[in-house]
C-alpha cells in the first residue's frame, strides 16, 4: 500500500509538467488550430528565465580584503554579491536563495512578450497555410530557440536549487498513518504539484467565468460561427497564445529545481506532451490534464523495481505503449470530440 | 530512354553524370591550400554521406512529397536498417549483400507495423504518432534492448552495436577481408589520383552507394510517373474526392509509407556498410527532423529536390563547422576594428559548433518565403533570366514533377 | 424496376430527429428529385446513401444489395457516384489527371499497386478521359490546373469525373447552388443530355424549382425528415399538401 502511494506521489511532479505543457498545447491547438512544435521550447525558455534570474541576483564584484592573506601573503580577493551589499548579507543571501520563486515574477512578462511576438510575428501568417507548414515553421523555431540558448548558456545542465526552506524531504506516510520513513517525499515536488494545480485551476476559472473565456471556448467549439458573429477573434487568439506561453514558461521555471535545465529539455518534454494530448483527446482541456497526470503516474509505476524486474525497461516505453493501445481502441483519445482535425 | 520521357531522362542523366564526376567537382582547390582546406569536400566519408542521405530523402519524398503525410519519425527506419546490417556482419561475415538485403527487409516490416498504426489517423495526428513511435524505437534501442548484461542485447545501448572478435560470422572463409566488402571489394578502399597539387579520391563505397542511389532515384521517377504515384498525389490533393471516386486511400498511403521506410532502411544499411557501427543516436527525433529539413530545403514533391537538399545540408554542415573566430577575423580584417569585432561576435553564434542555428534559421526562412525549396528558388531565378532574355523559353533541368 | 430502395430509415442527432421513417424508391433510368425546405433532411438522406452516415434503423438497398456499413469507396465501386454542393476535385492536379483517376478506379478497383508502369503509356485510359472531356466541352483545358478553373468549369469537371465511371446511379447535391441563371440553364442542358445519351439514373437534391421541373420525372417532397408525397411533377405542382408545406412559401 505504501509503495503504491509512493509511486503515485512520484508520478505527480512529472505528470504536473506534462499536464501544464499539454494544457498550453491544447489551448493553442483548440483556438488557433495550430500544432505548436515550439511549445517545448517555451517550457525551456521559462526554465532559463530561472537561470537568468539566478545569475542576475548573484552578480558580484570583487574587492581586495587586506585583513585576509593568501598563502603568499598577498591580500585575498573576496567576491561579494551586489544584492548582499545593498540589502545586507542576510536578506541578500535569502533573496538569492529564493531566486526560483522570484523568477516567476520575471518570467511572466518575458513569456507574455515572447508569446506575443511569436504569434504576431510568425504564427499569424500561417493560419491559412497547410498544417504541415505550421508544424514545420514551429519546428524550425524550436530549433532556433534551442540553439540560441545552447550558444549562450552552453550545453551542460545548470543547477538551479530550490529555496533552502523547500529542500529535503518530509515524511508523508506519518501523516496518513504509516510507519515512519515509509513514504518520504521531496518537499519541492509537492510544491510543484500544488503550483500546477493552482495554475490549472486558474486557467479553467478564466475560461469558465470570464466573457473572454466564454468567447474562447465558443471559438474552440466552432471557429467559423464565432467569426461570423463579428467578434474579433484575432486579438483574443494573440492573448490566448500569450497565456499558453506563460503557462509553459512558469511550468519551466518551477521545474528547474527538480531537473537542472539544459537546452534540449523542451523537446524531450514536447514529444511526451504530444502523446499526452493525443491520449487525452485533441482539443479537450480536461482530457489533456487528466492524461498528463495519468501518464506521469503510470510512468512512475513502471519504474518500480518490482515491475522492471518483470519487464525490463518498461518505464522507458510505457507511455508510448499506452498511447498506441488507446489510439487503437479509442481513436479520438479519452475525451476527444468528433471532428477535431479530421478530414 | 529507360521508359522515361525526354525531360526525366535528361534529368536522370545529369544526376548520374554529377554522381560520376563528384570527386572532381567537390575538390576544386589544390590539396593543402587554404581554400582547399575550407571548401574541398571530396573525402570518402563525406561523399558517401551525400549519396546515402540522398537515398534517405528520396524515399522520404515519396511519402511526404506525394501523399502529404508528414512523418516525423523516419530516422527510426534508418536506425533499424543500420542495426540489421551490423547484425549480418556479426552473424554471417563482412559481405554487404546480406546486410543490405536484411536492412531493407527489416525496416520494411517495421514500417508496415508502424504505418498500420499511424495511418489510422491523418494530418497532425499522423505526424505526432510517427514522432512518438520513433521515439519509442529510440528508447528501445538506447536502453531497453541494449543492456550489455542481459541475454537479449540487440543494440548494445550507448556504446553502439559493433562487430567483435568472438562473433560467429558463419560465412567468413579463410582470407576474406575483415572490413565490409562486396565480394572482396572493400568499401574503405580508395584510389587516389594526384595531379600537380590536386588530389582526387575515388572511393569504392562512394561509387557503390552512388550507383544504388541512382537506382533508387530511377525507381522514384518511375513511381512519380506511375498510376500509383498519381493516386498518391490524389491523396494529398483531396482525400474526400478520392474516397467518393471508389479508391481506398489507406492501402495506397501504407504502400507509400512502407516504400519510403525501405528506402530509409537501405540508407541505414549502407551507412553501416561504410562504417560497421550502429548507434541509437541515428534514430533520435533530431535525426528525423534533419530528414524533414533536407526534404523541405531541396523542394518537396519534386524529383531532384531531395538530392539537392541532402547534398546542400551535408556540404554546408561540413563547411560551417570548420569556420572559427580567428578565421572570421582574418576574413573581415579589412573592416574597421569595432565593426569587425561586432560582426564576428554575431557570426560566432552561427558557425563552428553553432551551425545548427544557421540550419534552423535557414530552414525557417525557406518554410516562410520559399515553400518550394531550392527547386522553386532555381525556377524563380530561371524565370528572371528568361524574362531578361525576352521570354525565350527553355526547359530547366530542375523542373519539378508537376 | 427500382434501382435504389430506401425503407424505414431513421436518423437522430442527439435530440433532433433528422430523418423519420423515410421510404423512397428510385426507378431505373429516371431522374428523381428530392425537394424540401431547408432542414428537411435532404443532405442527411444523401449522406446515408453514400456511406458517410449510417442510419439508426432501416435499410438502403442498391440493386438488391445493402449499402449500409460500407465505406464510401465501396459504395462507389457498387456504382453510385456523387456530385457535391461545392465541387470536390483534385485541385493540385491537371484536368486530364482529374478525369484519369476515376478511370483507373473503374478499371483497377479500390486499390492496385501499379508503381512501375507509366501513366503516359496507359493509352486506353487517356483516350477514355479525353473522350469524356470532349463530351463536356473541356478538351481545350486538358492541361490546366483544376484548382484554377472557374466555378462552373469545376462543376463540369466534377460531373465528368463521375460520368466517366459510368455509374448506375448519379447523386447530385444541389448542382446549381449559387449559379447565375445562364449557368443554371447550361447545367440543366448538360444533365438532360447526359440522361438522354447515357441513360443514367439520377437522384437530385435541389432547391431551385426551375431545375426540378425541367429535369425530374418523379419528385419526392421531404418535410421535417419525413416524405410528404411522391408523384410526377404535374401532380406535385397542384398538390395542396406540398403547396402548404413548401411551394406556398417558396413562391
Amino acid at each position: 500500500m505504501d509503495a503504491i502511494i509512493l509511486q503515485i506521489l512520484n508520478g505527480l511532479d512529472k505528470g504536473s509538467a506534462y499536464a501544464l505543457i499539454a494544457l498550453g498545447l491544447t489551448l493553442i491547438f483548440g483556438t488557433l488550430g495550430v500544432v505548436n512544435f515550439a511549445h517545448g521550447a517555451l517550457f525551456m525558455l521559462g526554465a532559463f528565465c530561472a537561470v537568468t534570474v539566478q545569475r542576475i541576483l548573484s552578480l558580484s564584484y570583487s574587492v581586495l580584503d587586506e585583513t585576509k592573506k593568501d598563502f603568499l601573503g598577498n591580500p585575498l580577493k573576496v567576491d561579494t554579491h551586489y544584492i548582499e551589499a545593498w540589502f545586507g548579507p542576510e536578506i541578500g543571501a535569502s533573496i538569492i536563495d529564493w531566486s526560483v520563486p522570484l523568477a516567476i515574477l520575471f518570467s511572466i512578462p518575458v513569456m507574455i512578450a515572447v508569446g506575443f511576438i511569436m504569434e504576431r510575428g510568425l504564427i499569424k501568417h500561417f493560419y491559412k497555410r497547410p498544417h504541415a507548414d505550421q508544424i514545420l515553421v514551429t519546428f524550425g523555431l524550436a530549433i532556433v530557440l534551442q540553439e540560441i540558448i545552447k550558444a549562450y548558456f552552453g550545453a551542460n545542465p545548470i543547477p538551479t536549487p530550490a529555496p533552502a526552506l523547500f529542500t529535503g524531504s518530509f515524511d508523508f506516510g506519518v501523516l496518513i498513518g504509516f510507519a515512519e520513513n515509509a513514504i518520504t517525499y521531496p518537499i519541492w515536488r509537492l510544491v510543484y504539484f500544488i503550483f500546477a494545480l493552482l495554475v490549472i485551476a486558474a486557467v479553467f476559472a478564466f475560461l469558465q467565468f470570464t466573457t473572454f473565456g466564454m468567447v474562447v471556448r465558443a471559438g474552440m467549439a466552432d471557429r467559423e460561427t464565432v467569426g461570423l458573429l463579428g467578434i474579433n477573434i484575432d486579438k483574443r487568439f494573440t492573448i490566448m497564445f500569450a497565456i499558453a506561453a506563460c503557462v509553459a514558461g512558469v511550468a519551466g521555471v518551477m521545474y528547474t529545481p527538480i531537473n537542472s535545465p539544459n537546452y534540449h529539455m523542451g523537446m524531450d518534454f514536447l514529444v511526451l506532451s504530444f502523446v499526452v494530448v493525443v491520449v487525452g483527446g485533441m482539443g479537450s482541456l480536461p482530457g489533456a490534464v487528466l492524461a498528463g497526470f495519468m501518464l506521469g503516474i503510470l510512468e512512475a509505476f513502471a519504474s518500480m523495481n518490482e515491475i522492471k524486474q518483470f519487464i525490463p525497461g518498461i518505464d522507458q516505453i510505457i507511455i508510448y505503449l499506452v498511447a498506441i493501445i488507446i489510439l487503437l481502441t479509442r481513436p479520438r483519445g479519452l475525451m476527444g470530440r468528433k471532428g477535431v482535425m479530421e478530414e | 530512354m529507360l521508359g522515361l520521357n525526354k525531360k526525366d531522362a535528361l534529368l536522370f542523366m545529369i544526376v548520374a553524370l554529377l554522381v560520376g564526376i563528384a570527386p572532381f567537382l567537390l575538390n576544386p582547390f589544390p590539396e593543402g591550400s587554404s581554400l582547399g582546406q575550407m571548401f574541398n569536400a571530396g573525402y570518402p566519408d563525406l561523399m558517401q554521406r551525400f549519396v546515402i542521405f540522398g537515398i534517405l530523402v528520396i524515399g522520404f519524398n515519396i511519402l511526404f512529397g506525394l501523399t502529404g503525410y508528414l512523418s516525423f519519425g523516419h530516422a527510426a527506419f534508418l536506425g533499424i536498417g543500420s542495426y540489421s546490417a551490423v547484425w549480418m556482419f556479426k552473424l554471417l561475415g563482412y559481405n554487404i549483400v546480406p546486410a543490405i538485403l536484411l536492412s531493407v527487409l527489416v525496416s520494411g516490416v517495421f514500417s508496415l507495423l508502424i504505418g498500420f498504426i499511424a495511418l489510422r489517423r491523418t494530418g497532425i495526428y499522423f505526424s505526432i504518432l510517427t514522432l512518438a513511435m520513433a521515439q519509442m524505437c529510440f528508447n528501445l534501442a538506447y536502453s531497453v534492448l541494449g543492456n550489455p548484461n542481459s541475454n537479449f542485447n540487440l543494440t548494445n545501448g550507448e556504446t553502439g552495436l559493433q562487430v567483435y572478435g568472438n562473433d560467429p560470422q558463419y560465412l567468413m572463409s579463410e582470407g576474406s577481408r575483415e572490413i565490409p566488402h562486396l565480394f572482396g571489394l572493400a568499401m574503405r578502399d580508395s584510389y587516389q589520383w594526384e595531379i600537380s597539387g590536386w588530389l582526387f579520391t575515388f572511393n569504392t563505397g562512394y561509387y557503390l552507394s552512388g550507383i544504388i542511389m541512382l537506382v533508387a532515384f530511377y525507381l522514384s521517377i518511375r513511381i512519380f510517373r506511375s498510376p500509383f504515384g498519381l493516386m498518391l498525389r490524389a491523396i494529398k490533393s483531396n482525400k474526400q474526392r478520392m474516397n467518393y471516386t471508389g479508391l481506398n486511400a489507406r492501402p495506397y498511403a501504407l504502400a507509400a509509407f512502407v516504400i519510403s521506410g525501405m528506402y530509409a532502411g537501405l540508407a541505414g544499411g549502407l551507412l553501416s556498410s561504410m562504417d560497421p557501427l550502429a548507434g541509437a543516436e541515428r534514430m533520435h527525433w533530431t535525426a528525423s527532423g534533419e530528414i524533414v529539413i533536407m526534404a523541405i530545403l531541396g523542394g518537396v514533391g519534386t524529383l531532384v529536390g531531395p538530392i539537392l537538399g541532402s547534398g546542400f545540408i551535408e556540404y554546408f554542415k561540413n563547411i560551417l563547422s570548420k569556420i572559427n573566430d580567428s578565421l572570421l577575423h582574418q576574413w573581415l580584417s579589412w573592416l574597421p576594428d569595432g565593426l569587425e569585432d561586432g560582426i564576428v561576435w554575431v557570426l560566432h553564434f552561427f558557425v563552428g559548433k553553432g551551425w545548427q542555428l544557421t540550419l534552423g534559421v535557414l530552414f525557417m526562412l525557406v518554410v516562410i518565403f520559399l515553400p518550394g525549396g531550392l527547386v522553386e528558388g532555381g525556377q524563380r531565378v530561371g524565370r528572371l533570366f528568361r524574362r531578361k532574355k525576352g521570354g525565350a523559353d527553355g526547359a530547366s533541368a530542375k523542373q519539378p514533377a508537376e | 424496376m427500382a434501382i435504389l430502395e430506401v425503407k424505414g430509415v431513421n436518423k437522430r442527432f442527439g435530440g433532433l430527429q433528422a430523418l423519420g421513417n423515410v421510404n423512397l424508391s428510385v426507378q431505373e433510368n429516371t431522374v428523381h428529385a428530392i425537394i424540401g425546405p431547408n432542414g428537411a433532411g435532404k443532405s442527411t438522406l444523401l449522406n446515408c446513401l453514400v456511406g458517410k452516415l449510417i442510419p439508426d434503423t432501416g435499410s438502403v438497398m442498391f440493386d438488391g444489395q445493402s449499402v449500409l456499413g460500407r465505406q464510401p469507396f465501396e459504395i462507389n465501386q457498387m456504382g453510385i457516384s456523387r456530385v457535391f454542393q461545392t465541387p470536390e476535385i483534385f485541385a493540385d492536379l491537371t484536368v486530364l489527371e482529374n478525369v484519369m483517376i476515376p478511370c483507373f478506379a473503374k478499371r483497377d478497383g479500390a486499390f492496385r499497386m501499379h508503381a512501375i508502369e507509366m501513366v503516359a503509356s496507359e493509352k486506353g485510359i487517356r483516350e477514355q478521359a479525353e473522350q469524356m472531356l470532349e463530351d463536356v466541352n473541356m478538351l481545350s483545358k486538358l492541361n490546366e490546373h483544376a484548382g484554377s478553373l472557374s466555378r462552373g468549369d469545376k462543376r463540369r469537371l466534377e460531373m465528368a469525373m463521375c460520368l466517366v465511371q459510368e455509374p448506375r446511379l448519379l447523386l447530385l447535391d444541389e448542382p446549381t447552388a449559387g449559379m447565375a441563371r445562364a449557368d443554371t440553364n447550361n447545367t440543366i442542358d448538360l444533365l438532360k443530355e447526359i440522361h438522354d445519351k447515357r441513360n443514367i439514373t439520377m437522384a437530385i437534391i435541389e432547391h431551385d424549382m426551375h431545375v426540378v421541373f425541367s429535369l425530374a420525372q418523379r419528385i419526392t417532397v421531404l418535410a421535417q425528415g419525413t416524405p410528404l408525397v411522391e408523384d410526377t411533377p404535374e401532380n406535385i405542382k397542384g398538390h395542396p399538401k406540398v403547396r402548404e408545406a413548401y411551394l406556398g412559401e417558396a413562391n
